[in-house]
């Protein structure tokens, strides 16, 4: 390894481990009654996001769905900024509006996560039409769970991304559940990826949860959207480690597939990779460490911080003052 | 001066806004081709289509990607054919559109139009003709506007375009053919201000959309009877304009509330609430309504017509409630 690409890869291991250990940290807080709501952890997909995100400049769009720590940390929005809000205080990203699964931070190109599956997917779309509109050379991204594929909109959106030739990367994480149901029970169709053929989208499946293919796959898919070449659609399998929602035991599963899961860590795998080309456990267990303590300093920081005023409850519902008064 | 047809003087707003701001793209079924009823007929010619664009029939993906479009830096003027449809669209406008600039924080704004068409008229029949406002004015978030003749929906449309809210803009087919004078030294109305249509002192008839020229026309007869009727034309139905309904109600005492919607939960319903709790003291009498019995539109003449509330009821309204002249 070269000591660019060598540079490249811990940066990587610290992406992974920085969105762990916050998913860890929410659900400590949640368990201890801090977090308001039912917050959706993504550990066990932390590959897909750190892979993806990596391309992507803060003028480019990210939408995301409930499950959307990882992919706005891996974006770069600040931990006690993206903590504070899923916390629910005055200093978070959305003055405490919105919670785990309305996160924005339009600064930095993340236009939003969404309560409603599959809702975020022509709204990427639309940031994909902007950005042509205007002559620009971003994208939009959006990533979202194998369940929204059940949506119309979903194929509506496909459509029409197609049709237009947005520049845009659909990101399907499919971790083979939505909530407590398997796959095989939406759909016959088991691999998402079969929807992008009739549109002729170009289309992949990959492991999810091996950090370098997904680079680089994702890599090759966005320089050709940003080659003009219209959307693409990336099926990255992977896995839902922590269950459905923060308090979900997943019982629903065996004994044997939660094993044969925890074999799949990408953190594990990318360890194991980096071990084997030389770097030092110590060094990797440094960068750990060093993600742990960035990560918790930045949640006691956002637990420190105020909450939100009552009195500024109407604030924002329109754009205008003058509607803040109004009724109706 | 010049005379110009709703669906003309539409066109003419759309092309000076476009003309005006490079941001404002034009898109739903059909409209480089025209749309169902010519509106944007000839825009695509001028400005390309990439401004005017051509959707396939999926309401709820064009929604959200005018919305999304919205938040990264256009100003899409969307059509939703007909508002029966914007069912299907609901989803987007109520959970993400009007959402958006709150769930945030305030870090976005989504300046949006969505144009769309609504009303009976001409045996559209049940599922092209309804009158469906009462959904979108429950939604914080939403402005609603439904104007009431060519020159009205003109202004109007200018001013939700550049007003820079989620704005759905209600046009009644029945006024598409009406022909008015746009005078030479028109001013942009302000969205959220309500206008009187005709100055009375006996009853206030308020009203918005198709349902103001239907109350005009009352108004008209009540005069040669002797009974003063000031007409109200709402202009917009959220926000409501309670200081200009609160200036006539304090003047004429008297209030009906016409609407062509059926009145379980609708905007008459709010009226008369507001006036009730805002107004008691100024009213000489109940609050009373004239909208669309219980039922769906039918499609033959005689049924829809049978159905439908017209000047006839706005007549009888206002004698119960004021007696003979
Ligand atoms: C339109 C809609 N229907 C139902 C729900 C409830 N719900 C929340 S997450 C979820 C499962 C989503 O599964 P998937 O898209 O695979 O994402 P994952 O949770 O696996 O990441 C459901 C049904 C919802 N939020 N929105
Ligand atoms: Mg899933």
């Amino acid at each position: 390894m070269t000591q660019q690409t060598l540079e490249h890869w811990q940066q990587m291991y610290r992406s992974l481990w920085r969105i762990r250990i916050f998913e860890s940290q929410v659900q400590r807080l949640a368990a201890a009654g801090e977090v308001p709501g039912f917050p959706h952890l993504s550990t066990g997909q932390e590959a897909v996001a750190v892979g993806v995100c990596a391309h992507l400049n803060p003028s480019d769009v990210l939408y995301t769905s409930h499950r959307g720590h990882g992919h706005i940390l891996a974006k770069g929005s600040d931990i006690e900024a993206t903590m504070a809000e899923i916390i629910g205080r005055d200093t978070g990203l959305c003055r405490g509006r919105g919670g785990s699964m309305h996160l924005v931070d339009a600064a930095n190109g993340v236009l939003g996560a969404t309560g409603v599956v599959a809702g975020n997917l022509a709204l990427a779309a639309g940031a994909a039409w902007a950005a042509q509109a205007q002559g620009k050379s971003d994208i939009s991204v959006v990533f979202f769970g194998d369940g929204a594929t059940g949506a119309g909109v979903f194929h509506e959106t496909l459509n029409l991304a197609a049709l237009w030739k947005l520049p845009i990367l659909f990101v399907c994480e499919n971790n083979g559940y939505a909530e407590f149901t398997s796959r095989e029970e939406h759909s016959n169709v088991n691999h998402v990826s079969a929807f992008a053929a009739p549109y002729h989208i170009p289309t992949k499946t990959i492991d999810g949860n091996d950090l370098r293919v997904v680079h680089a796959e994702a890599g090759a898919a966005i320089a050709g959207i940003r080659a003009g070449q219209g959307p693409y659609l990336l099926e990255c399998m992977t896995f839902r480690m922590a269950g459905h929602y923060v308090g979900d035991a997943q019982q629903y599963r065996s004994k044997e597939e939660m094993a044969a899961m925890l074999e799949k860590c990408p953190i594990e795998r990318l360890k194991r990779h980096l071990l084997e080309s030389g770097i030092d456990a110590a060094e990797l267990d440094a960068i750990q460490n060093d993600a742990t303590q960035e990560v918790l300093a930045a949640s006691d920081r956002a637990r420190a911080a105020p909450r939100p005023d009552p009195a500024s409850v109407m604030d924002d519902v329109y754009t205008s003052p003058a509607l803040h008064a109004i009724t109706g | 001066m010049a005379v110009h047809t709703f669906i003309n003087i539409l066109k003419r707003a759309l092309d000076e806004e476009m003309s005006h701001d490079s941001a404002v793209h034009l898109l739903g079924e059909d409209v480089a081709a025209g749309g169902a009823f010519g509106v944007t007929r000839g825009l695509v010619d001028k400005y390309g289509d990439h401004r005017v664009k051509n959707t396939p029939i999926s309401e709820a993906a064009i929604t959200g990607l005018a919305t999304g479009a919205a938040l990264a830096g256009l100003k899409p003027v969307l059509e939703i054919m007909f508002i029966d449809f914007a069912t299907l669209a609901l989803d987007c406008l109520l959970n993400q559109t009007a959402k958006y600039r709150y769930m945030s924080g305030g870090q976005v704004t989504l300046p949006l139009v969505v144009r769309t068409q609504a009303g009976a008229a001409g045996g559209a029949a049940a599922q092209h003709s309804q009158s469906l406002e009462t959904f979108f004015i429950h939604i914080p978030g939403l402005i609603v506007v439904a104007p009431s003749s060519p020159v009205e929906a003109y202004g109007l449309l200018k001013s939700a375009i550049r007003y820079g809210e989620p704005v759905l803009f209600i046009e009644h087919k029945r006024l598409y053919t009406m022909k008015e004078d746009l005078p030479d030294d028109y001013t942009l109305p302000t969205i959220g201000q309500a206008r009187v249509a005709r100055e009375g002192s006996d009853i206030t008839i308020i009203a918005y959309s198709a349902m103001v020229q239907t109350a005009l026309e009352a108004a008209q007869t009540l005069a040669d009877q002797g009974i003063s009727a000031e007409v109200l034309d709402l202009r917009t139905l959220l926000p409501l304009d309670m200081a200009t309904i609160a200036q006539s109600v304090s003047k004429t005492h008297r209030v009906l509330i016409a609407q062509e919607a059926v009145l379980n939960g609708g905007v008459a319903a709010e009226i008369a609430a507001r006036i009730g709790s805002e107004l008691f003291d100024e009213l000489d009498g109940p609050v009373e309504r004239v909208g669309c019995p219980f039922a769906p539109i039918p499609f033959a003449p005689e049924l829809e017509r049978a159905l439908l509330p017209g000047k006839d009821d706005i007549l009888r309204a206002v004698h119960r409630m004021v007696g003979h002249a």
